[in-house]
């Protein structure tokens, strides 16, 4: 079974995010493999441990995601595709979608997967955009899965407010993964080792026969005005006291002062 | 293009979501800011119920999608309806609640329509005859306003944002039934399963008790489950607690779980980590309780309790349940 993920570096999550002139300042981030992208990639190689296959990992940014790639292929991918190109910034998930798009009509798959969504731009949207765009089914926030043993359905539990919610679905189709799914390896010595020696393919626009008026900002649908901090919470105060005197007044403010009770 | 918005009403097992009406108030608010109205499409089988719910809360037009073909979800189904209503209508918007539904279903018709999204929206400006949406990113540790270049304005705005506008008994608008003729699925919602003990989820509850690794262990979840059950509350957790398997991923509250803005959230035994401050930040009132002073969720706390909670937050169901009288 030939498995696609398609993975996004991203700040990591405990980085704290600082706006500069409008800007978020990526000076003194520390990127990371999306975590959502963690659970695609582990379920995707479990899959493959299981039936056999592939795993070709597609990501889309700048030189420095490199990085996250070699990290990835460390956990068990076999090969990589890095659609990289000066033209393809300050797109949005519409633009992303479509590289992706053109990167994956030149791959074969039987399965593609996403993380539901980035945790930087919050978005959620590539990887159903993507699957529209390749006529093809999807299951979103996939918590589990189970494919066919002749490879061409699966029945998939997606995660919804209070449940789960049990799909079926026809393959080749389009999962987006929401944690629970798996619990993520690590990279073994071996796995990093053994980077050295899979093929990480550079693909640019025209690689990817794109006109650069479909993406980076020209191609968005999406313009971000501004950006800027969340406002600080007001100054709150301590309660002292014991824990029923504590309990007591708590109770008190919450109902008669913050009216929440 | 006309200045109307136009509202996908979710319903699930027979109930209307309760964001749904928020999205519809919103709706509303903007489509005034526009000269237009607010429109609803109910869609499902045997949903026709639903119409009268959406026309107190003040659409001025409801479409109505009620056929068997629609009674398991499926998002090209469910795409091929709005899709088909957007053509013939050309509304100015789009407007779903941002849940596991509309964060499904609004890509997909957003790409059948060439269109972009805004998520999780957390508020709605007009400026220019164009919408203005305001989305937390970074789960919150940002903020940015965004536009959209194409048409439809398509959103999915986030729960417990927008008020419920009052029902009003009465009003006589339009319904329009719609012919539905879709091709099938290729992912169909076979079943719903749920946990034996339905549990109120973080994201649609207006309080919210969330326990971290203060609490030791799962089996002290009990202790927060008891304040929740006394506030008519839902458990959240950290991701520490989640992550060490003490309480399923769907209680977890921060950057790679939910973001929630509960009128009152109570954080117990949590430290605060950025990411997980990310997800409740903007909760109105935030309770705090904690061993340690130093913990940084003590700055975001509107009152804080440094004690122990396995001491506190009993005292603290007592002292509820005697307010409640019970």
């Amino acid at each position: 079974m030939n498995i696609v993920v398609c993975i996004k570096q991203v700040p990591d999550t405990a980085s704290k995010i600082v706006v500069r002139d409008g800007q978020i300042d990526e000076s003194g981030l520390t990127w990371i493999l999306n975590p959502y992208d963690e659970y695609a990639v582990e379920e995707a190689l479990r899959i493959k441990e299981k039936r056999g296959g592939k795993v070709t990992l597609v990501s889309l940014g700048p030189s420095r995601v490199l990085d996250t790639i070699k990290s990835t292929l460390a956990l068990g991918a076999d090969e990589a595709f890095h659609l990289n190109d000066p033209a393809f910034e300050q797109g949005d998930p519409y633009t992303t979608a479509l590289v992706l798009v053109a990167a994956l009509r030149k791959i074969p798959y039987d399965l593609i997967w996403c993380g539901w969504k980035g945790v930087d731009g919050d978005y959620g949207l590539t990887g159903i955009y993507l699957a529209d765009m390749l006529d093809l089914p999807h299951v979103s926030f996939v918590v589990k899965q189970e494919i066919a043993a002749d490879g061409k359905s699966a029945v998939v539990e997606k995660e919804i407010e209070g449940g789960r919610e049990q799909v079926e679905v026809s393959l080749p189709a389009v999962f987006t993964a929401q944690k629970g799914l798996n619990e993520p390896r690590y990279a073994s010595l071996k796995g990093i080792m053994a980077v050295k020696r899979k093929t990480i393919l550079e693909w640019s626009l025209k690689d990817l026969d794109l006109t650069p008026d479909q993406v980076g900002s020209i191609g968005a649908l999406t313009e971000v005005v501004n950006i800027s901090s969340p406002q600080a919470r007001q100054e709150g105060r301590i309660l002292t006291g014991s824990p029923p005197e504590v309990a007591a007044e708590l109770v008190r403010l919450l109902h008669e002062e913050a009216k929440v009770i | 293009m006309s200045n109307d918005i136009l509202i996908v009403a979710e319903i699930r097992e027979n109930n209307l979501k309760k964001v749904s009406l928020e999205v519809l108030g919103a709706g509303q608010e903007i489509a005034r800011k526009l000269g237009g109205t607010v429109v609803a499409l109910v869609l499902g089988n045997g949903v026709t119920g639903f119409v009268a719910e959406m026309e107190q809360a003040g659409a001025a037009k409801v479409f109505l999608a009620d056929s068997p073909a629609l009674a398991e979800y499926s998002p090209t189904t469910f795409t091929q309806v709005i899709v088909k209503l957007v053509k013939e209508t050309n509304p100015a918007a789009i407007f779903f609640g941002s849940t596991a539904y509309g964060r499904d279903l609004a890509p997909r018709v957003a790409a059948r329509l060439k269109a972009g999204v805004a998520s999780d929206c957390t508020g709605i400006e007009v400026a220019d005859g164009r919408l203005l949406f305001t989305r937390p990113i970074y789960a919150g540790k940002a903020i940015t306003q965004v536009k959209l270049k194409s048409d439809p304005q398509i959103a999915t705005i986030r729960p417990n944002i927008y008020p419920i506008p009052q029902a009003e008994t009465g009003r006589n608008v339009p319904i329009e039934k719609l012919e539905v003729n879709v091709f099938p699925g290729q992912a169909v919602t076979k079943a719903i399963l749920k946990p034996e003990t339905q549990e109120l989820d973080v994201a649609e509850a207006d309080i919210i008790v969330s326990g971290g690794r203060g609490l030791k262990g799962p089996e002290n979840f009990a202790i927060l489950r008891e304040l929740a059950d006394a506030l008519g509350g839902a458990v959240g957790a950290s991701r520490a607690a989640v992550d060490a398997g003490w309480i399923p991923h769907a209680h977890q509250v921060g950057q790679t779980g939910k973001t929630v803005n509960p009128s009152l959230y109570v954080a117990c035994g949590i430290s605060g980590a950025v990411q997980h401050q990310a997800g409740m930040r903007t909760s109105r009132v935030i309770v705090a309780i904690n061993k340690d002073p130093e913990s940084p969720i003590f700055k975001l706390a509107t009152y804080g309790i440094v004690g122990d909670l396995f001491e506190v937050v009993p005292a603290l169901t007592a002292e509820v349940k005697k307010l409640h009288g019970s």
